[in-house]
């Protein structure tokens, strides 16, 4: 579809370039096809896509039975027969069950069957808390992901960093799961390129350069990070990593930022144990051991279950938490 | 108001050979000419002696775990025949090995697949096939978007599926069957009721009367028939891949069988089964009515009996050379197989994997690296 005025003058949300990326890549690629749950006539939960049905035609961006396990475990099927299928799973919690054909299946066939069949699916989900959402749409099951040999794990969180993310997620000969932090989905709009352009899964980006101490974190929690960052003295030099990608770790961009700093802060909305910021202080301790001048940092979920909304503000990082840590971590 | 009924079906059970060779004339339109027959028979018992031959592996301690195909190899021969070789794709478990073969596995791919190797799945190039499937009852769904692929690209192609009858006891089975029922794909799901599910019988994995009376939930064709006649396999398979392949969506296939091996060669059957059970379906065997019928024909006697028995043999051992001879796989393959190009943990791992530091920066390791430290280096 055309941008709208309002996205002439001021930028895409999330929703929008996401929604942007499937249409392009649609148009390019005929083996692109969505399936999931509400997707089709009414464009999703979250709208995001919204029109895709009226252009491609049912056939292409499917209304699937409500079966989690189904949409994954037939778009697997898809993805072998030379199809590039784009399931969405609803929500973060639903994938429970896709969870068995997701990684017992979708993950290892390029390596059980040597390359000989290969499962080019992008998996969309929207993920994290945040929204007064009900029980099992808050949750954030990053590593459990990232710990599953044979997936690739994205979570960007600007338009800009998701419409070139999806794109190349689509693009890629490996079965990558896309997180969409849905509390970011439509908070801000930023100027998004109108072509269609990739960025490229694995890497990094510093999204504010610094001296003292880096911030190391992925989604929604980047903007809690950077309201924490305004919240600190002036003469404190933080630098700030949104990892984007989540598996492969972009592990160079890390050591270098804390080769420099000497300390890091890790944040995450998940809950804290065997959480993805275990792997990356370990990771640090591993590279960076003898630049450390303090212990690393996590600021995260707790190991409770994700509580409902009335005390979902309490449970997630916030700006308070993060700049605390941050204090503490200099001061040591 | 008066209630009425909104819905009757009955199931319909299909023999077209009996027990004893004899073929019913009525039953017998449709089926194979008596050439057909013969080939498939000399093929029947070809898988028949990889399947011995294997067990006697694992025997041994040349191969691993191996589950026995033996007495099933009608089912799986007769649905695989009404396919189209190089065309139909076919998603089996790993009880219809002899469908495999038919559309052009080599042999030596299971046994290695048993062997502990992973290029027993790496299906050659041209060869319709996914590699067998362990867990049980996940492959249905890749069948359904296989033929769900075919018929979004309008190919005139069809998928078969095959499990056992523990399987429908499984979530996957029935999001597969309503799938394929809602989306109308080409494809043919093939029950093997083999009457038990390692150790649980039929009777206790469900209360249904049939297994195929499971598909009247999702309004497809379903059939029961004696899974160990050929013909009877072959006439409804056939039916089923036409009527798919001409755009009448999905069917379902009880083909009533019987495992007359253990479960695997780790399982010892005769912990939970009678031996008198065992031995009346022995005597339904595919094989011996086949035999029987050729022989009433005069297509075979004991001499060709003879003669084959030592053909299959020097094919199997020829077999089982080409699989003991394929060296043990580069360990370098776990990690360039896991993606399509390795990522720089990988690579690092790859490269520590026979270090004490897996995946370390090597200038961070040990007493070197804090001495160099130390020193200003």
């Amino acid at each position: 579809m055309p941008r709208t005025d309002v996205m002439k003058q001021k930028g895409l949300t999330l929703v929008d370039a996401i929604n942007e990326a499937l249409e392009q890549e649609m148009t390019r690629d005929e083996r692109v096809v969505i399936l999931g749950e509400d997707v089709g006539a009414n464009g999703g939960v979250f709208r995001v896509t919204e029109g895709l049905q009226k252009i491609f035609g049912k056939d292409r961006v499917i209304d699937t039975p409500l079966a989690e396990s189904g949409i994954m475990g037939t778009a697997i099927g898809l993805a072998m027969a030379g199809m590039r299928p784009i399931p969405e799973i609803q929500f973060d919690g639903f994938l429970g069950p896709a969870y068995d054909q997701l990684t017992n299946h979708a993950a290892r066939y390029r390596t059980r069957t040597r390359g000989a069949i290969t499962i080019p699916l992008t998996v969309r989900v929207p993920v994290g808390g945040g929204i007064h959402a009900p029980e099992l749409h808050s949750d954030s099951p990053e590593a459990i992901y990232a710990h599953t040999p044979g997936l690739k794990v994205v979570m960007p969180c600007t338009p800009v960093d998701a419409k070139g993310l999806l794109t190349a997620a689509i693009r890629d000969p490996d079965p990558v799961v896309f997180f969409e932090p849905k509390r970011v989905y439509r908070s801000f709009r930023e100027e998004v390129p109108e072509e269609e352009y990739t960025i490229p899964i694995g890497h990094a980006k510093v999204v504010s350069e610094g001296t003292d101490l880096t911030v190391v974190t992925w989604g929604a929690s980047v903007f809690e990070c950077l309201a924490a960052i305004d919240k600190l003295p002036e003469d404190v030099s933080i630098e700030l990593i949104d990892l984007r990608t989540i598996y492969p770790i972009d592990l160079d961009t890390i050591v270098q930022s804390v080769q420099k700093t000497g300390r890091c802060v890790i944040v995450h909305e998940a809950p804290k144990t065997s959480g993805f910021g275990a792997e990356i202080s370990s990771l640090i301790q591993e590279h960076c051991f003898l630049y450390l001048k303090a212990p690393v940092q996590r600021v995260a979920g707790f190991d409770t279950v994700m509580p409902y909304y009335k005390l979902e503000l309490d449970y997630l990082p916030d700006a308070k938490r993060i700049a605390e840590s941050v204090t503490q971590t200099l001061a040591y | 108001m008066p209630r009425k009924s909104v819905y009757k079906a009955e199931i319909e059970h299909i023999q077209v050979m009996d027990e004893n060779g004899v073929i019913d004339a009525a039953q017998s339109r449709n089926t194979l000419s008596d050439e057909e027959i013969l080939e498939l028979f000399k093929f029947m018992q070809q898988c028949r002696q990889l399947d011995e031959i294997a067990f006697k592996l694992q025997r041994s301690g040349r191969m691993g775990t191996y589950p026995q195909n033996k007495g099933q190899e009608a089912a799986a021969i007769g649905t695989a025949y009404a396919a189209k070789k190089g065309q139909d794709f076919l998603v089996p478990c790993y009880r219809e090995n002899a469908a495999l073969f038919m559309h052009g596995l080599p042999m030596h791919y299971v046994l290695l697949h048993w062997m502990g190797d992973e290029r027993g799945n790496q299906i050659p190039e041209g060869v319709q096939q996914l590699p067998l499937c362990i867990p049980i009852g996940t492959q249905m769904l890749h069948a359904t978007g296989i033929a769900w692929a075919f018929k979004m690209r309008k190919e005139p192609k069809v998928a078969l599926t095959y499990f056992g009858d523990g399987a429908t006891s499984e979530g996957d089975f029935h999001e597969a069957m309503n799938f394929a029922s809602v989306f109308q794909v080409p494809l043919v799901f093939i029950c093997q009721n083999n009457q038990w599910a390692i150790s649980v019988p039929r009777e206790s994995q469900m209360r249904s009367k049939t297994v195929a009376q499971k598909a009247l939930a999702y309004d497809m064709p379903t059939y029961q028939v004696d899974g160990n006649d050929l013909l009877a396999v072959y006439k409804i398979a056939k039916e089923c891949v036409d009527r798919a392949r001409g755009g009448g969506g999905p069917s379902f296939i009880e083909a009533v069988t019987y495992r007359l091996a253990d479960h695997t060669t780790a399982d010892d059957a005769r912990r939970y089964r009678d031996p008198k059970e065992v031995d009346m379906w022995l005597g339904r065997d595919p094989l011996i009515r086949l035999r029987k019928y050729l022989e009433t024909k005069d297509l075979w006697d004991e001499t060709k009996q003879k003669t084959h028995e030592e053909k299959c043999k020097a094919i199997v051992s020829e077999v089982v050379k080409t699989a003991e001879g394929i060296e043990k796989p580069s360990f370098d393959d776990i990690f360039d197989y896991t993606f399509a190009a390795i990522n720089p943990e990988l690579e690092r791992q790859k490269r520590t994997a026979r270090t004490s530091s897996l995946g370390q920066d090597p200038t961070q390791v040990g007493l070197t690296a804090a001495a160099e430290m130390a020193n200003g280096k």
